[in-house]
């Protein structure tokens, strides 16, 4: 059958089964606009911003594990994009995303809207084409969504000129993608795995910490299995909150800069330790030099071997895709019918329970200023734990991570890596687009959720009911914790003066404000919130602006120089 | 430490970037790269020498491997291997120096491949060392321009490259 370009597009969209299409028309993109309109399987967002777009379907991917789509036109579209696209790229998120280019003819003479799309998106995606002819287009986007979503996912990016999108081929979609030069690692190295049982049975001290790998992988109920065989301690780095059930004994808190006291202490002072999708980050393990000052055997599982000896030497590295490495575990742990030393692991055990014992948590519950970890923890209660929970960045987020207990997979959304403001209401918007009646919050700041503000209005459109848990301290605050740490007090530019009215804005946009200046009004908001089923809800909650997040690790410390709320 | 590192690469546009990107984004040393395509010209292949410990040389080679285009990298420095680099030389060559010139282009066993009343066009190979030398050991006020390729190398003996 002959189509044209932008039938193709459509036509393999849906081949892909994709739902939703997060996107924003222009001059090179019309063609492939044209045809959406045409049909109704795929439907389409219209954002605000091209970054909302990017987050939308980010936030999507993240929820589901299916790959997020979304289409820019050239220029200046992409280039707004591109926030999206390294916040994606950063956490391993699997997305496609579509790019008008100007017609082939123009490239390269400074046409309207024309950037070099490719060459600003290479650093931060997995793998980008642009399409020159049309007999390509078609192979190339079945290999861009089997690329996002296999191995280490990614975002993969296919520039297409207006002209390709025009022009007509006859249209066969490939079934499967052969590669030589991509062939991901799937089963782990039996001989390393054994190496691996081993260490484990002989540990003294052992612990396991785990990253966002399990979610990606879907290797939650896996983990979970090995972690009760094992009966060690597991920690969670902030991509992998969920990853463990957190109200599980076993569980010791989130590790790192805002780690719990136990985890970093654990982290620090195991004898063996088992890394399951996580690459020891330097948020997560402080300075490599002084962790690596205690002498101890490191077992690192990842399906990227660039990820294994990057930042910390290991001893037995084993590349594969985590459910299958961790079943081969279980099984060889099993087989052998050893178990670990029981005495030594009680008195490990014992050792955590004093460090738990310092419930560095802890936080003044009295005051008569909201406390935002009163608010998480009362959000936690209103949704029963089983919220989809969309953040932004900076403290709000850490009090989220320490706060909110999730005890599934999925359902934590933020931007780890990189760290985007702004990514938490898009990123809601695609989740919720994906679950349709479950509750979804977007956890935000005030200085955070001006960054993609604009997408209210999205959410007016498809009515999508998120709320929108705004922890207003009018101070952007982790910016203003570190110079009161470590500035002299000197709070340059970290007071955001002029802030608007967040309940008017709100209802400008057409939803529904509140504003709670009192701790005794934060449960009856939320509870009236969420049971505003078809309401988006933007709660602005008047928090204590001096709170700080503890325990905190300063940047190049070791992760056990943990600054403690109550030394302060 | 230096390492010599050779790629099997899928012969696309924008392949190259690809690679060059990877050494500036991550800070990685380039001390030469030459590229062409092989006896498939569906694919390139590319010599690196870079310059880092074992462990930034252990990065290297799997973040090349991680590039989607990448069908093959080996460090052939790891093995017994050859080395050869091409130079071509203009020199001043006229009066005393004109005779002088060619016995050096011969010493090294060099050809001249253009001349004129007043120049030569000195052509060179071997490994990187033996061009050094070279250049040390003519009159550098006679250099008027060089041009070098980069070094290529390829294992010795049954050790192959190949898909």
């Amino acid at each position: 059958m002959v189509l044209t370009g932008a039938e193709i597009v459509i036509r393999c969209l849906q081949e892909e089964k994709v739902e939703y299409v997060f996107g924003y028309p222009g001059g090179a993109v019309l063609f492939i606009y044209d045809e959406l309109f045409k049909q109704d399987k795929v439907r389409h967002v219209l954002v605000r911003h091209e970054q909302g777009a990017v987050h939308a379907a980010d936030g999507y991917a993240r929820s589901t594990q299916k790959v997020g789509v979304a289409l820019v036109t050239s220029g200046p579209g992409v280039t707004n994009a591109v926030t999206g696209i390294a916040t994606a790229h950063m956490d391993s998120i699997p997305l496609v995303i579509i790019t008008g280019q100007v017609p082939r003819a123009y490239i390269g003479q400074d046409a309207f809207q024309e950037v070099d799309t490719v060459g600003i998106t290479r650093p931060c995606v997995k793998h980008n084409y642009l399409v020159k002819d049309i007999r390509d287009l078609a192979a190339t986007i079945k290999k861009a969504f089997y690329l996002a979503q296999s191995g280490r996912p990614g975002p993969v990016l296919v520039d297409i000129p207006k002209d390709v999108s025009a022009d007509r081929c006859e249209f066969d979609y490939p079934k499967s993608v052969a590669m030589r030069s991509y062939n991901p690692v799937t089963r782990g190295h039996q001989g390393q795995i054994k190496k691996a049982v081993q260490l484990l049975l002989e540990a003294k001290r052992p612990m396991i910490y785990t990253g966002g790998g399990v979610i990606l992988s879907d290797a939650a109920d896996r983990l979970a299995g090995l972690v009760r065989q094992l009966g060690f301690p597991v920690t969670n780095t902030l991509m992998g909150l969920g990853g463990y059930p957190a109200s599980d004994r076993q569980f010791i808190g989130m590790l790192g800069m805002h780690g719990t006291y136990e985890a970093n202490m654990a982290m620090q002072n195991c004898d063996v330790l088992l890394a399951v999708g996580a690459r020891f980050d330097d948020r997560v393990i402080g300075n490599p030099a002084h962790f690596a000052e205690v002498p101890r055997k490191i077992i690192h599982i990842d399906i990227d071997p660039s990820s294994i000896s990057k930042r910390v030497k290991v001893d037995v590295p084993i590349v594969g895709h985590l459910p299958e490495v961790l079943d081969d575990i279980g099984k060889q742990l099993d087989a052998s019918g050893a178990r670990a030393d029981d005495k030594a692991l009680k008195a490990w055990w014992k050792q955590i329970d004093e460090w738990r014992g310092k419930d560095c948590l802890r936080y003044d519950r009295k005051s008569r200023i909201i406390k935002p970890q009163y608010v998480i923890e009362k959000l936690h209660e209103v949704t029963g734990g089983e919220a989809f929970v969309c953040s932004d960045v900076g403290q709000h987020q850490m009090w989220a991570a320490q706060y909110y207990k999730f005890d599934k997979p999925r359902r934590w959304m933020n931007s780890g890596g990189l760290g985007t403001m702004g990514f938490g209401l898009p990123a809601a918007m695609g989740v919720q687009l994906a679950h349709p009646g479950s509750p979804v919050v977007c956890v935000t700041g005030e200085g955070s959720i001006q960054m993609c503000i604009q997408e209210l209005s999205t959410c007016k459109q498809y009515r999508l009911p998120l709320k929108v848990v705004l922890l207003n301290n009018g101070y952007l605050g982790m910016v203003r914790q570190w110079q009161q740490l470590f500035h002299g007090n000197r709070y340059a530019e970290s007071y955001v003066d002029a802030l608007p009215d967040f309940v008017r804005l709100a209802e400008a946009y057409g939803h529904v404000g509140m504003r709670i200046e009192k701790p005794a009004d934060v449960e009856g908001a939320l509870r009236e919130a969420f049971q505003r089923k078809d309401d988006l809800v933007f709660m602005d909650f008047a928090i204590d602006p001096k709170e700080n997040v503890y325990p905190m690790v300063q940047g190049g410390k070791g992760l056990t120089d943990m600054i403690l709320a109550e030394e302060l | 430490m230096r390492h010599v590192i050779s790629i099997l690469i899928e012969n696309e546009s924008g392949a190259l970037s690809r690679v060059s990107g990877l050494f500036s984004a991550r800070a990685y040393n380039i001390e030469s790269l030459t590229v062409a395509p092989t006896e498939d010209p569906s694919m390139s292949r590319m010599t690196i020498v870079s310059t880092g410990s074992d462990d930034i040389i252990e990065q290297i080679t799997k973040q090349l491997n991680k590039l989607i285009e990448v069908v093959k990298v080996v460090d052939l420095s790891e093995a017994a291997h050859v080395e050869r680099e091409l130079m071509l030389v203009k020199v001043r060559a006229s009066g005393k120096d004109r005779e002088e010139m060619k016995r050096m282009s011969d010493i090294f066993r060099g050809r001249i491949i253009d001349v004129t009343e007043s120049t030569y066009v000195i052509e060179l190979t071997g490994n990187t060392g033996k061009l050094d030398s070279f250049i040390e050991a003519i009159d550098a006020s006679l250099i008027l321009e060089t041009v070098r390729t980069g070094v290529c190398g390829i294992g010795r003996g049954d050790r192959v490259l190949k898909v």
